[in-house]
């Protein structure tokens, strides 16, 4: 098995989310079955961002947000490369929320790994884009005025085509989700929970308390029933939500079959919206897998098809004079 | 009726009209019979930023002007002999620009009270005496236009439309242009509408004959084919120059061509024209903003493509961040500024060269990057290739300050012999042999630029990124001397460019003059046009113009000191003069003006002269 740890020291917090997410992608890179020179990591800014420097690839540390936009271009000119963009709810959500949400949209072969931690960690505690209503920190003493962003929702909205979510806890979990976006031809959206020991420890304890986490956490299998614990399940309400009801009283019939691949993206919306009120019912796994045409696809098509029309390239020469020209003797 | 046909050596057109009138359309068609006919020309494009400004106000007036004439010329000339107003606000917006004496063709149609009025014309300039010092030729455009398609089967509106074409009819035969040009034009764009293509092309010949047989225009005006040096000769505006320069420059670097855009005035007419070169291999990507429109382009260019992104100053502002950081990555990327009269949005579809500073400086941190500017339209195409090699050869960021004079006027450009053009092949890093640790940041002890290791290539996989470099392994450092040093490295490497470019030259014909004139960017023109007047009148004034911004050339300094005064020309506030005077202490004399437009060369002659006279 190709190791693919590089030679730096990995500096994080100790007890920080990203060690075991770095160790479940280390583990994972080998089964992808890309040689490590055509994989390429690039990131933006935050702790989060470190991860290009604990992969024995080709990787950028870039700039803050903008790792979407730098990883369209890298894409869009090779697409025989496997690019992954790492980033976090400040970088990815905050500063580069357009490039994230263009990316998506655009349907560019990356794979995108959103950690959540919902908090500022490098620049020391402030709420993100991604903290409850009223989370006092450094730059909120009274309490954040914003209402947060639910990153799957908002990537659903942009239309992306692969969107899941997953817990840095659960490797096993991590791994199989990271090997479905892999899979999956265009963009994928990952958000992984991931805690923040020092600025915001314990933010999704309610999914990892062994006593709590069964009867919150609901598992996504494509094709099987959608069940929270053993005796409840996700039925749908009058008006397209999704509900969670007592097996015994509904019928086993009643429950939804988790179906992915459905094109109207209103189901996985509606399934995203589940973990409100806070942590009540958190979907994982892969919330929507649809294929449309990628976006270096299609300009790699488009370049085909323009050489085929004009029967191959052009001659610089016959570029720079074409149009009106004239002689003189 | 034979018509007398008058030699003269040069004439200055302008036309101008509402918006909606088909301006630029018809100055661009009488400009492309002036080139086929082999008269060396300069043009001037100047328009309303507004899509459609309201009809018939001096806001929405848009003009072209065109210089042509039987010798070689350097600018669209300061003031037109021949006003060409298809409404009152066309002739109010440019009346005050015309010398006495210079002829007016006003199409009397639209002189109605409520036009007039819309502009604040108290009485009729064609009935009182406020055009007198003018020849003016009162032709009703739009009636006779209506008159002469009468029998096309097409809307009123459509034959009122093509007024332009009758205009474009008489000038072309008060000039004698070749017309087939024209009507080849009109086939293409209207081929799909035989009933319009008629109507136009009738406009058009009844304009002509309008000309031949009315006795209101009873002289005809010949201008020679200029002697211009033997070649094939085509027109081209800067963004076009531009356009082709890249193209070139990936042929000849053999860097697949990747554009980062976002469309913004000036500059967008490059984004269109790459995007229609998809068989060359041209990659166009129209990003959501101006920094995706650049990081994209730095994302290419980690892959190993020439990475190019185009914009104004609006945007340029927006691309600062990522400029830092190709600096830091050391990796090829160009960026086009098309300039335009700032700050904030200023005026977008005005010129000016204020940007200067802001390509040396505008960055966080000791951030150098290599600027170019090129001088006139058909230099564009020369200086995308020379910021392509540059960028390529010391893997670094460039910039071409270009502006929006350069990018809309055109001039005829001799086509260059590709085979003449240089060799820009690049050396990618491969393995080492002896499979040893690969070094990122290891320098190439001539240029001091890093290896360019492109993802695909097995044993060279390094991170790179925006922290500070180890010097050799690239890996992160905070370490003090290894800042300083690296900190240093880049500027040495950039600095150390101008070993690499040539001197400037000094256009001194005497060899005794004791005033040097420089300049930089699209100033060339009004600079040479404004210079040759006063060496006409027995001034000597030597000239010189700037291309390579950062670094100079090696000799600037010399030839600075080598003369008495030196003047320096800029539209804006002294940018290039605050340069001078802090790199080699010479006490260099600005002159400046910001008002969206070219120098007038007779300005600058009595500038000069004046400096001359206080020598």
């Amino acid at each position: 098995m190709k190791d693919f740890k590089s030679d730096q020291e990995v500096r994080w917090c100790p007890g920080c989310g990203d060690y075991a997410i770095l160790a479940a992608f280390q583990g994972f890179l080998p089964e992808l079955g890309v040689p490590r020179e055509n994989i390429v990591i690039v990131s933006g800014i935050g702790c989060s961002s470190r991860f290009p420097y604990y992969l024995s690839t080709y990787g950028m540390h870039s700039i803050h947000g903008r790792a979407p936009a730098i990883a369209t271009g890298l894409a869009s000119s090779r697409p025989d490369l496997s690019v992954w963009v790492i980033t976090g709810d400040g970088d990815g959500l905050s500063i580069g929320g357009n490039h994230l949400i263009h990316a998506l949209r655009r349907n560019v072969n990356i794979n995108v790994l959103l950690f959540n931690n919902r908090i500022y960690g490098l620049t020391k505690g402030q709420y993100s884009p991604t903290s409850e209503p009223g989370k006092v920190t450094k730059s909120s003493p009274m309490g954040s005025l914003d209402t947060p962003f639910n990153p799957v929702s908002l990537a659903l909205g942009a239309e992306a085509g692969f969107v899941a979510r997953t817990v840095d806890s659960d490797r096993k979990h991590v791994t199989s989700v990271l090997r479905a976006a892999a899979d999956h031809e265009g963009a994928s959206f990952v958000e992984i929970y991931q805690n923040c020991p020092i600025f915001n420890d314990d933010a999704f304890e309610p999914l990892k308390d062994p006593g709590e986490r069964d009867m919150r956490l609901l598992r996504m299998e494509h094709g099987e029933p959608l069940r929270v614990g053993g005796d409840r399940g996700v039925v749908q309400g009058d008006y397209g939500e999704l509900q969670v009801a007592d097996v015994a009283e509904v019928g086993e019939d009643a429950l939804l079959r988790h179906d992915a691949h459905r094109a109207d993206p209103g189901y996985a919306f509606a399934l995203s919206r589940m973990d409100y009120p806070a942590f009540e019912h958190v979907p994982i796994g892969v919330f929507r897998d649809v294929d449309r045409p990628t976006y270096d696809g299609r300009m790699a098509e488009q370049l085909a098809q323009a050489q085929a029309e004009r029967g191959g390239k052009d001659e610089l020469a016959a570029l720079l004079s074409s149009g009106d020209t004239w002689t003189v003797d | 009726m034979t018509k007398q046909v008058q030699q003269i050596d040069r004439v200055i057109i302008r036309f101008a009209g509402d918006s909606g009138d088909g301006m630029q359309l018809t100055g661009d068609r009488f400009t492309q019979e002036t080139a086929s006919f082999g008269n060396d020309l300069s043009t001037l494009p100047n328009f309303p930023a507004e899509i459609r400004a309201p009809a018939g106000t001096l806001p929405g007036v848009s003009s072209f002007q065109l210089h042509f004439a039987d010798h070689d010329i350097m600018t669209p000339g300061d003031a037109p002999n021949v006003l060409v107003a298809m409404n009152p606000a066309a002739l109010k917006a440019n009346v005050d620009d015309l010398p006495r004496g210079a002829t007016v063709i006003v199409n009397t149609d639209e002189f109605t009270k409520r036009s007039l009025a819309k502009v604040g014309y108290e009485s009729d300039p064609l009935s009182d005496d406020s055009l007198s010092e003018f020849k003016v030729s009162r032709v009703p455009l739009t009636s006779m236009t209506v008159k002469a398609l009468e029998e096309f089967d097409i809307s009123k509106k459509d034959s009122q439309r093509a007024k332009n074409m009758f205009a474009l009819g008489l000038l072309s035969w008060m000039y004698n242009r070749p017309t087939e040009g024209t009507l080849g034009f009109l086939k293409s764009k209207f081929s799909g509408k035989p009933e319009i293509l008629a109507a136009n092309v009738a406009a058009f010949e009844a304009g002509w004959s309008f000309g031949e047989t009315t006795e209101d225009f009873a002289v005809s005006y010949e201008v020679k084919p200029a002697r211009l040096p033997a070649g094939t000769y085509r027109n081209i505006t800067g963004n076009l120059a531009i356009s082709y320069g890249l193209i070139a420059g990936s042929q000849l670097s053999g860097l697949p061509l990747f554009l980062g855009s976002y469309p913004i005035t000036p500059a967008s007419d490059i984004l269109h024209e790459l995007s229609r070169h998809k068989h060359m291999g041209v990659r166009t990507f129209q990003a959501e903003d101006e920094i995706a429109g650049v990081g994209a382009a730095l994302g290419a260019a980690f892959g190993g493509s020439l990475g190019v992104t185009t914009t104004s100053g609006p945007g340029m502002v927006l691309k600062a961040e990522s400029l830092g950081l190709a600096v830091m990555t050391e990796l090829p990327l160009l960026v086009i500024d098309v300039q335009r009269a700032g700050p904030s949005t200023g005026m977008p579809t005005k010129t000016e060269q204020a940007d200067l500073l802001m390509a040396m400086f505008g960055r966080n941190g000791e951030s150098p990057v290599p600027v170019l500017a090129p001088q006139s339209p058909s230099d564009c195409f020369d200086v995308a290739i020379e910021a392509t090699r540059i960028a390529a050869k010391y893997r670094t960021p460039v910039i071409v300050l270009s502006d929006g004079y350069l990018a809309n006027g055109s001039e005829p450009w001799r086509l260059p012999a590709v085979a003449d053009l240089p060799d820009l092949s690049v050396d990618f890093a491969s393995p080492s042999e002896d499979g040893g640790e690969f070094r990122p940041y290891d320098r190439d002890p001539e240029t001091l630029a890093r290896p360019w290791a492109v993802p695909g290539t097995p044993g060279l996989e390094h991170r790179i990124g925006g922290i500070e470099k180890s010097d050799g392994t690239g890996n992160i450092s905070y370490s003090p001397a290894n800042h300083d040093l690296m900190v240093r490295s880049r500027q040495a490497k950039v600095d150390g460019i101008a070993r690499d470019i040539p001197e400037l030259e000094v256009d001194d014909p005497t060899g005794d003059a004791e005033v040097l004139v420089l300049g930089w960017g699209g100033t060339y023109g009004s600079i040479g046009a404004g210079v040759r007047r006063v060496r006409r009148a027995g001034g000597k004034v030597a000239q010189a113009h700037l291309r390579h911004l950062n670094p100079f050339p090696e000799n600037l300094g010399a030839v600075l000191r080598s003369y008495d005064r030196v003047l320096v020309p800029e539209i804006n506030l002294g940018q290039l003069a605050m340069l001078l005077r802090s790199k080699y202490l010479v006490d260099v004399i600005g002159y400046t003006k910001v008002r969206g437009l070219p120098f007038k060369a007779e300005e600058l002659a009595g500038v000069v002269q004046e400096v001359i006279d206080r020598v």
